[in-house]
Parts: structure tokens; C-alpha cells; sequence
């Protein structure tokens, strides 16, 4: 049977991999949209991370170190966006649009100002593995703990933790309200302006996280626009997940699946670029189909005052 | 002619506080970019002279410069109608590549035709593939409100993979390279001046940008289109179709961005080439908000950073600057440019002093 060489038992621990930068820049693109801060800048923030995580890898010569820097990175440019859209109310859109423009560009001159190189990076020290011990001696589930970035670990972390707060502390009772009621949420006395930089800037430093792994856990250097649109898929999958941590994440899955099952259609008539469409149209089927179930909060983009 | 009404009929003293933002913060970002190249340890002076030359220096460094300004004044206009429409164009990428395709696939289809109608013909065929893909967002945001910025990202990268799957599939020249046949002479825009990429698509350029200006400012269609973009509320019970402007805004907005993708087609190379826009759709939306969503403005900034990508290149062969300095540049213009309450508290704050 053909079916069961395209897909079999191996294409379930590559999907969670390749989920992991997706999903963390969109449960990024959560938090930001429910502050009510529209974030198409998701992209340009993975590729600062990718390369921040490079960077300091080259640097120190620890992966870890990297990974800080990514996080730093991510807080920078999250920051930019979050002055830029907060205190100077610009057009959220916009901005993002620059801040993907203006990543681009600072990536690309930085890697010939320190490499000296066009279009990619040295080698640096890349992130190892981990297994588990005992746990993965445990059947059926003893992938998830063999050879596992740390990353994927904090990913569904993330994934948990951020749901939880979303849905069932007060934090995350504040934080839709002020998505949905931005001025009734500042009348009972929620620090809306707050809650919206923390949130962009998480937003930031989720999506430098995720660029770090691409860079440091995928590969161990940075490449020019490396990101190639994962954090515009994760934008959609924010959307396709319902501005829901818990779907983000299940929306990245379905998206990584589609992208994992690449590899196993090599010697099949399908062409790649159908494949690559897939997660698109999907979410437009979504969009346009289910649009009225899943629903954005009601005040994004709105900056009132 | 005023010049209240080449600024298209807003407040005079408005429109320069505008143009005074936008000079404003192309200033700030190449100071900024010069701080750059000052910290990489190079002369910032040395390299904007060497940009300028390179973007001025010679009739054929001028022809490069205006080869480049041409996607751009599409792409902006493109950006700008929507953005009078009160929507956002992300698409324009997409709308130019299935443009670019389908008016070389029209002009290798209907090679049969008399030369001096199968250009105009292949332009056309361009023109109504952009129309559809920029129209079935604003259909989408009209009949189920879903938001365009969304429709128009995600239709990006299946439009760019269509023509994709259609130039290594279907429509491949012979050799390794993902490409279609050459097309035929006849539909060739014809050069500008001779030995340089310069084409007849910088004519084209500008009657797109008249055309845009009458439309908006001198027609029924373009009134209506403005007054969705000012107050949709107010437009409806003016008596206004909301649904009919949104969806032809954005079909026309798809139908000027696919001209950057005919015109680099037609006049550059002559074929369609897989992945050949270096991103004029992003750029556009850089130009039509530095534009002011002016034709007048979109053709300046497109000028300006045509000059600024061509004078890069030499400054990437001549100093150890990379030409993707310029992108930092872009970048920063957009920025400064959507928050126009920076400028203005450095205005403020200079008028204090």
C-alpha cells in the first residue's frame, strides 16, 4: 500500500519539531492580539531571533548564550512595536510591515559586517538534543523523550502555561477584556497600557524563540530571510487556532504536518507547490467558512484615546 | 491647475504638515542609516556619494535607476488605491507574479495575432489575472467581512506558488532553469533608450499614475471609493454600496500591481522567471505610506528608492557596505512615517526651544 509509505510512525516526532518555531511565534501572536495589538511583524521577529541566537552563539561560543540573545533580540524589536503602536499609536499594520522590512535588511547588512559573507553565516555551536532518562524507555510515547531540543520542551510549556493564564486567571480574564473592551476595561480600573507592552514584548521574545530555533536547533547558522514566511504562518495559525493558545498550537501541528509530509512525498506526482499552499488555504477555508464561530477580539487594531 | 487640487482637493496646510512628516522621516532614517555605516566603520559620506553616483552618474546609471522606479510606481498605486478604499493591500505580491505569468502566457498563446495588437492584448491578460486575485479578497471582506490584511497574506504565497507550480510544470522552457519560452518581439515593450533594461513600461507607469488620479479625484467611481475609505458609516447613508466600492477597490488595486509584474515581464526579461520579484509588493506599501497615497508622491518615493537600490549595488561593489543597507533604510522611512506623532514632538520640540 502506497499510503503507508507516505505516511508512517516517523512523521509524528517530525511534525512536533517542525511545529515548535511556528507555534511559538503564534501563541506570540495570541498574546499580542488579545492585548489588542495587531502583529504582522511576527516574521521579522523570528529572523531577529534567528539571528540574535547565531550571534551570540558565535560570540560565547554556548548555544545557550544564544538563546538568551535570541531572547533579547525578540524583547528589542517586540518593544519597537509595542512603543511605536502604544504611546505613539501608529498604524499597527504598518509598523509591522516595517518592522519585517527593517528586520530583513538589518540581518542581511549585519551578517557581511560580521561574517563577512554574503547571504549566510559561519558555523556556530548549535543547540544539542536531550533525552530522558527512564522516560524514554516508556513505549509509544519514548519519541517524545529521545532526542528532543530543550526548545520543544519550553514550547509546550508555553503552549500550557499561556492557555492556562488566558483562560483561567484573572490576568487572562483582564487581558480578553481588554481585547474585546479596551475603554471598559480601563473604566474598572485594569492597567491597559501595561498589559499591552508585556504582551507585545512577549510576543517579541516568543517569536525570537522560535527564530532560535530554526537557527541554532535546525540548523547552527544564520541564512538571509531563513524564516521564509513561518511567521506569517504563525499569524495564521493564530487566527486558524481561534486567538487560542491551545489552538495555535494544534494549528501549527496541522501546518508542520503538511510541511513533514514533504519529505516523504519525494518520488510522487504532487508537486511541492501544492504541499507548500496548503496551511494557506486551509486557513482561508477557515476564515471564510467557520468565520463567524472563531472570532477576533472586537477592539483589534483599535488604539483608543 | 492649484495646488490644492494636485494634492487632491485635502486642506492645503494638512497636506504639507504631511509632506513635511514624510521629508521628515526619510531625513531621520538616512541619518540613521549614515550612523549605521559610521558604526560598521566606514565613511557615511563616502558612501552616499558613491550611491549617488551610482544612481546618477551616467545615462546608463539613470536608466537602471528608473528600470527600477517602474514595479514601485505600480506597486504604490496599487498599495495607495486601496489604502483611499480604507483597506490594505498586503497582496501585491502575489497580484504581480499571476500578472507577470499570465500576460507571458497570453503572449506565448495569442503569438498568432498582429504585432501591434498582442502587446496591448498580453498587457491586458496581465491586467484581469491581478484583477481576480485583488478582487477575490475584497469580495471575501464584502460578503463575509473577513479581514483583507489576512486574505491577501495568505493569498501571497499560494499565488507565488501557482505560478510557480505552472513555470517548473506545465509551461518550463527546455534546461534547467525555471522559466517559459522567450515571448514573441511584437510583445516586447520596446526600449527607451538603447543597450539599457529601460523600458516603454516607465510610460505605462505614468498614465497609471494620471489614471489613478483621475479616477479619484475627477469620477463618480473614485468619489465613491474615497468616501467608503473616510467614513463607511457616512458613505452608506449617503446612499453608497460599501460591498460593490471594497471589492472593486481591490480589483483594481490587484489589476495596477500586476502591471509591475507585466512590465518586468514584457520590457525586462522578456519571459516569466520563477521568484523574480525581489518583494516590489512589500516595498510598495513602504512607497504608497511614504506617498501619502498620492500618485504624485508614489511616483517621488518611487523614484527615490529606485535611486536608493540602484546606487546600493554600487556602493556594495565599491565600499564593504552591503546594498541590503538600503532595506535598513526602507525599513526605518516606513516606521517613522506610521507613527507621525514622532515627528511631530521633534517639530514640537524644536519650536519650543
Amino acid at each position: 500500500m502506497e499510503i503507508f509509505n507516505v505516511l508512517n510512525f516517523d512523521l509524528i516526532p517530525l511534525t512536533l519539531r517542525l511545529a515548535v518555531p511556528i507555534a511559538l511565534a503564534a501563541i506570540g501572536g495570541t498574546l499580542s492580539e488579545r492585548s489588542g495589538i495587531i502583529n504582522i511583524g511576527l516574521e521579522g521577529m523570528m529572523l531577529t531571533g534567528a539571528f540574535g541566537a547565531v550571534y551570540g552563539s558565535f560570540l560565547t561560543g554556548s548555544p545557550w548564550f544564544g538563546v538568551i540573545f535570541a531572547c533579547l533580540a525578540g524583547l528589542i524589536i517586540g518593544s519597537i512595536h509595542a512603543v511605536l503602536t502604544i504611546k505613539y499609536k501608529a498604524n499597527q499594520v504598518v509598523t509591522g510591515v516595517g518592522i519585517n522590512i527593517l528586520a530583513m535588511g538589518f540581518t542581511t547588512t549585519m551578517i557581511k559586517v560580521i561574517w563577512g559573507k554574503e547571504g549566510m553565516s559561519g558555523e556556530v555551536n548549535n543547540l544539542s538534543d536531550v533525552s530522558i532518562p527512564i522516560l524514554k524507555e516508556i513505549p509509544l510515547i519514548d519519541w517524545l523523550f529521545t532526542d528532543q531540543s530543550p526548545l520543544t520542551y519550553f514550547m509546550l510549556i508555553v503552549v500550557i502555561l499561556s492557555w492556562y493564564i488566558l483562560f483561567k486567571t484573572n490576568i487572562g480574564l483582564n487581558l480578553r477584556a481588554i481585547g474585546d473592551h479596551p475603554r471598559a476595561a480601563r473604566i474598572s480600573g485594569i492597567n491597559v497600557t501595561k498589559y499591552r507592552y508585556t504582551c507585545v514584548m512577549l510576543s517579541g521574545l516568543l517569536a525570537g524563540l522560535g527564530g532560535a530555533f530554526l537557527s541554532l536547533v535546525q540548523n547552527s547558522l544564520f541564512v538571509q530571510n531563513m524564516t521564509a514566511g513561518r511567521g506569517y504562518m504563525a499569524l495564521a495559525a493564530n487566527i486558524f487556532g481561534g486567538w487560542n493558545p491551545l489552538g495555535s498550537f494544534v494549528a501549527s501541528l496541522i501546518f508542520s504536518f503538511a510541511q513533514a509530509i514533504r519529505f516523504n512525498m519525494i518520488g510522487y506526482n504532487i508537486p511541492d507547490q501544492f504541499i507548500q499552499s496548503l496551511p494557506y488555504i486551509l486557513t482561508l477555508a477557515v476564515l471564510v467558512g467557520a468565520g463567524r464561530k472563531t472570532r477576533a477580539p472586537e477592539a483589534l487594531g483599535e488604539i483608543d484615546e | 491647475m492649484k495646488f490644492k487640487d494636485i494634492i487632491g482637493g485635502i486642506s492645503r496646510s494638512e497636506s504639507v504638515k504631511d509632506v513635511y512628516i514624510s521629508l521628515f522621516s526619510i531625513l531621520l532614517a538616512l541619518i540613521i542609516g549614515a550612523f549605521l555605516i559610521f558604526l560598521i566603520g566606514s565613511s557615511p559620506l563616502q558612501a552616499f556619494t558613491v550611491m549617488f553616483d551610482g544612481a546618477f552618474g551616467s545615462v546608463s546609471n539613470i536608466a537602471n535607476t528608473l528600470t527600477k522606479t517602474i514595479p514601485l510606481i505600480f506597486t504604490g498605486l496599487a498599495v495607495a488605491v486601496a489604502f483611499r478604499c480604507g483597506l490594505f493591500n498586503i497582496g501585491a505580491e502575489g497580484q504581480l507574479y499571476l500578472g507577470a505569468f499570465f500576460s507571458v502566457l497570453t503572449a506565448l498563446k495569442f503569438s498568432f495575432l498582429p504585432a501591434f495588437i498582442l502587446l496591448p492584448v498580453a498587457i491586458l491578460g496581465g491586467i484581469i489575472s491581478g484583477m481576480i486575485w485583488g478582487g477575490i479578497p475584497g469580495f471575501l471582506k464584502a460578503q463575509f467581512g473577513t479581514h483583507e490584511v489576512v486574505v491577501t497574506v495568505m493569498m501571497n504565497y499560494i499565488g507565488i506558488n501557482i505560478t510557480s507550480y505552472l513555470v517548473n510544470y506545465p509551461f518550463k522552457a527546455e534546461g534547467w532553469v525555471a522559466q517559459t519560452d522567450i515571448i514573441p518581439t511584437a510583445a516586447i515593450l520596446p526600449k527607451l533608450i538603447p543597450k539599457t533594461q529601460l523600458s516603454a513600461g516607465l510610460i505605462v507607469a505614468v498614465i497609471a499614475a494620471l489614471a489613478v488620479y483621475f479616477l479619484l479625484w475627477k469620477t463618480d467611481i473614485g468619489y465613491e471609493i474615497r468616501a467608503v475609505g473616510e467614513n463607511p458609516t457616512t458613505a452608506e447613508s449617503g446612499g453608497i454600496n460599501i460591498k460593490k466600492n471594497i471589492s472593486l477597490a481591490m480589483a483594481i488595486s490587484g489589476g495596477l500591481a500586476a502591471l509591475a509584474g507585466v512590465t518586468q515581464s514584457l520590457g525586462v526579461y522578456e519571459r516569466f522567471i520563477d521568484g523574480f520579484s525581489p518583494g516590489y509588493g512589500f516595498t510598495g506599501i513602504a512607497v504608497a505610506v511614504l506617498g501619502r497615497n498620492h500618485p504624485l508622491g508614489v511616483i517621488l518615493t518611487a523614484l527615490l528608492f529606485g535611486a536608493l537600490e540602484t546606487g546600493a549595488l554600487k556602493m556594495d561593489r565599491v565600499t564593504e557596505i552591503s546594498n541590503d543597507l538600503v532595506i535598513v533604510i526602507q525599513g526605518l522611512v516606513i516606521l517613522f512615517v506610521a507613527a507621525p506623532e514622532i515627528i511631530r514632538s521633534i517639530l514640537k520640540r524644536r519650536e519650543s526651544q
